[in-house]
């Protein structure tokens, strides 16, 4: 403990010397953070409301291996991390339509993706630093391709999102009735994996498959705490998710630590805000109805 | 053969129609109808027709087949055989004239939804796009609400809403774009006696405002006993459909059943004891439709009031 220098930790935590170059030079992180908060906000109402948070950190690991697979070969990371998480999504979107089948898969699929993603970062003989990043997210290594094709995915999710809003809610919510009233309740699904996978795979090039949950799962989760109308809860769970990540990469920037514990800080400390603010007014009785009924 | 036991069945259905429904016009008309899974034949040359206003309740052992005939006439399940007809032509997926209540499941939390919400998908939910705030749609849904006596609770969020609470969201929802016909499967189900009694007067008095049929699946008809015009009872592969009076009765049940039913009536209610698993390799539940009473689960004699 003792061995410990206060002093020289906290400057690799927290460095603002010459912040001001660094912010011109990480500007591109910066946007990747804004859009990608954008995304995983939006697309996050949607894994609650359809409770795939497990799903969600079973395609991330697949993302793994695959942009994993895609350094050690030279295909690229971004195309093998897309074609890890779009396999994934399938797989669970196909085999997994029942909660309980789907939980299986993806248990028996993440360890698979994990080790498969390790063992390409054995062999390949790069830098170590690029290795992690994957796992624990890289601030440093957008550049302006690789910041285009994030963009460009990112839109694809979220204009998919927008033209199925409506009929993915009323799939989510209340599949019988839905499909009663003609809703293609198994094509949305389909639908709703495929974007889920491509949201994966830009998350996992900024934040590392360990901690996508933090930037698709905790910003919904929060603003489902603290709202239940649908047009507030995804306009915060965007808000808090852009809150994490361009939060975090601002914080991390001077520092040596990689970006995703500023990241998962931020957005839990969030969400620990929002579970507070909901334990209050329950205990002030705030529920939105218009009237005390007494219940027969 | 199959055309003479259609025909014979339907001159038989002519012959005793309820009076008050009678000069209603045909909502549903079913000619015929098999449904059939592989080897199992879950009923054949089903007859009957559902006239506007007219509140049928449709019984049956588990497994009888009652929520596949549902499916069928939501377009979700082909028949084997026969016709079946909604407003004079074929039935088709996802039709908007078609409500359908499911049995109350609560409400997930996860998911943004208060009461309004729920009752506006039934308005537009079936539409691509965004559910942009429009004051057409909201005094829609507002109208919706005030029907099924759910103004109360509608900015609250659904899952934290009681199951009878819930079901008359979905009431709601289910009258959205003015159906000629509701399907109700099990509505009641998991509600407490208060609850059941609510939901389904409120289902009652819709359809006699709107003119509604109603096909109304129970494993327990008293709640509603007072409120059918006509009773569906599947069994064995066969049906009979006559008023509760005509149906429920030892003789009726015990031939269609193929094995001795005893019909108990007491004090306003009908128990049915004696019925015999629907089909073999089941998980072995029997059910006695009708004898089912909350408060005294296993016995077969109970009574309330
Ligand atoms: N798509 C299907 N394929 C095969 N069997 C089915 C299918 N749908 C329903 N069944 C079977 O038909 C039987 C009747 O089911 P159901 O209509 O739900 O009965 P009920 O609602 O009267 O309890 C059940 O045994 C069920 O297993
Ligand atoms: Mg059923």
């Amino acid at each position: 403990m003792s061995d410990i220098d206060w002093a020289d930790l906290w400057s690799q935590v927290f460095n603002f010397t010459d912040y001001g170059e660094l912010l011109v030079l990480l500007q591109n992180s910066i946007i990747a953070g804004a859009v990608l908060g954008i995304v995983g906000g939006l697309i996050g109402v949607f894994v609650m409301s359809r409770d795939m948070a497990f799903a969600v950190h079973g395609i991330s690991e697949l993302s793994f291996a695959g942009a994993s697979a895609g350094l050690l070969f030279g295909v690229g990371v971004v195309e093998g991390s897309l074609v890890g998480s779009i396999v994934a999504a399938l797989i669970i979107g196909f085999l997994g339509a029942k909660s309980r089948d789907r939980n299986s898969i993806i248990a028996v699929l993440m360890p698979f993706g994990l080790g498969l993603g390790i063992l390409c970062l054995a062999l390949y003989p790069g830098r170590s630093a690029n290795k992690f990043g994957l796992l624990t997210g890289q601030i440093v290594a957008v550049d302006d391709p690789r910041l285009n094709s994030l963009i460009a995915i990112s839109i694809v999710v979220v204009i998919g999102l927008l033209v199925v809003w409506r009929p993915l809610t009323f799939a989510s919510v209340d599949a019988d009735v839905a499909s009663a009233r003609g809703v293609p309740v198994r094509t949305l699904s389909i639908v709703f994996m495929l974007l889920l996978g491509l949201a994966v795979a830009v998350s996992v090039q900024v934040v590392g498959s360990l901690l996508v949950l933090s930037i698709l799962v905790t910003p919904a989760a929060a603003a489902l705490r603290v709202s239940s109308s649908p047009i507030v809860v995804p306009l915060l769970s965007m808000l808090f998710a852009v809150l994490s990540l361009v939060g975090g990469i601002m914080l991390a920037l001077g520092g040596s630590v990689p970006i995703s514990p500023y990241v998962t800080t931020i957005s839990f400390a969030i969400y620990v805000v929002c579970r507070i603010i909901a334990a209050s007014r329950a205990r002030r009785g705030v529920s939105g109805r218009r009237l005390v009924a007494l219940d027969a | 053969m199959k055309i003479f036991g259609a025909k014979s069945a339907r001159a038989g259905l002519d012959k005793a129609p309820s009076p008050r429904n009678a000069p209603r016009h045909v909502v549903l008309r079913v000619r015929g109808g098999a449904l059939q899974f592989g080897e199992r034949r879950l009923w054949h040359d089903l007859d009957f027709d559902v006239r506007a206003g007219e509140f049928i309740a449709v019984l049956g052992a588990n497994g009888s087949g009652k929520s596949s005939l549902l499916k069928v006439i939501l377009g979700q399940q082909q028949l084997s055989a026969g016709t079946m007809a909604f407003e004079g032509s074929p039935v088709t997926r996802g039709n908007r004239r078609i409500g359908y209540i499911p049995q109350q499941k609560l409400a997930d939390e996860g998911a943004p939804l208060r009461g309004r919400d729920l009752v506006a998908l039934g308005v537009d939910g079936h539409r691509f796009g965004l559910p942009l705030p429009r004051a057409a749609r909201r005094r829609e849904v507002d109208v919706l609400l005030e029907s099924v006596g759910a103004s109360e609770f509608a900015n609250v969020a659904v899952s934290t809403l009681s199951g009878g609470e819930q079901q008359r969201l979905r009431v709601g929802q289910a009258l959205a774009g003015d159906p000629r016909l509701l399907l109700c499967d099990e509505p009641l189900l998991s509600l407490d006696l208060a609850h059941q009694r609510a939901v389904s007067e409120l289902i009652d008095t819709h359809r006699r405002q709107r003119d509604l049929g109603v096909l109304f699946v129970t494993h327990d008809i008293n709640p509603v006993l007072d409120m059918v015009d006509r009773v569906l009872y599947l069994a064995g592969g066969s049906f009979r459909i006559g008023t509760p009076d005509e149906v429920l009765r030892s003789e009726v049940l015990s031939e269609l059943y193929g094995s001795p039913v005893d019909v108990i009536r007491t004090r306003g209610r009908v128990i049915v004891v004696g019925v015999p698993d629907a089909h073999h390799g089941h998980d072995g539940h029997v059910h006695h439709d009708g004898d089912h009473v909350p408060d005294a689960p296993g016995s077969g004699d109970g009574v309330r009031r």
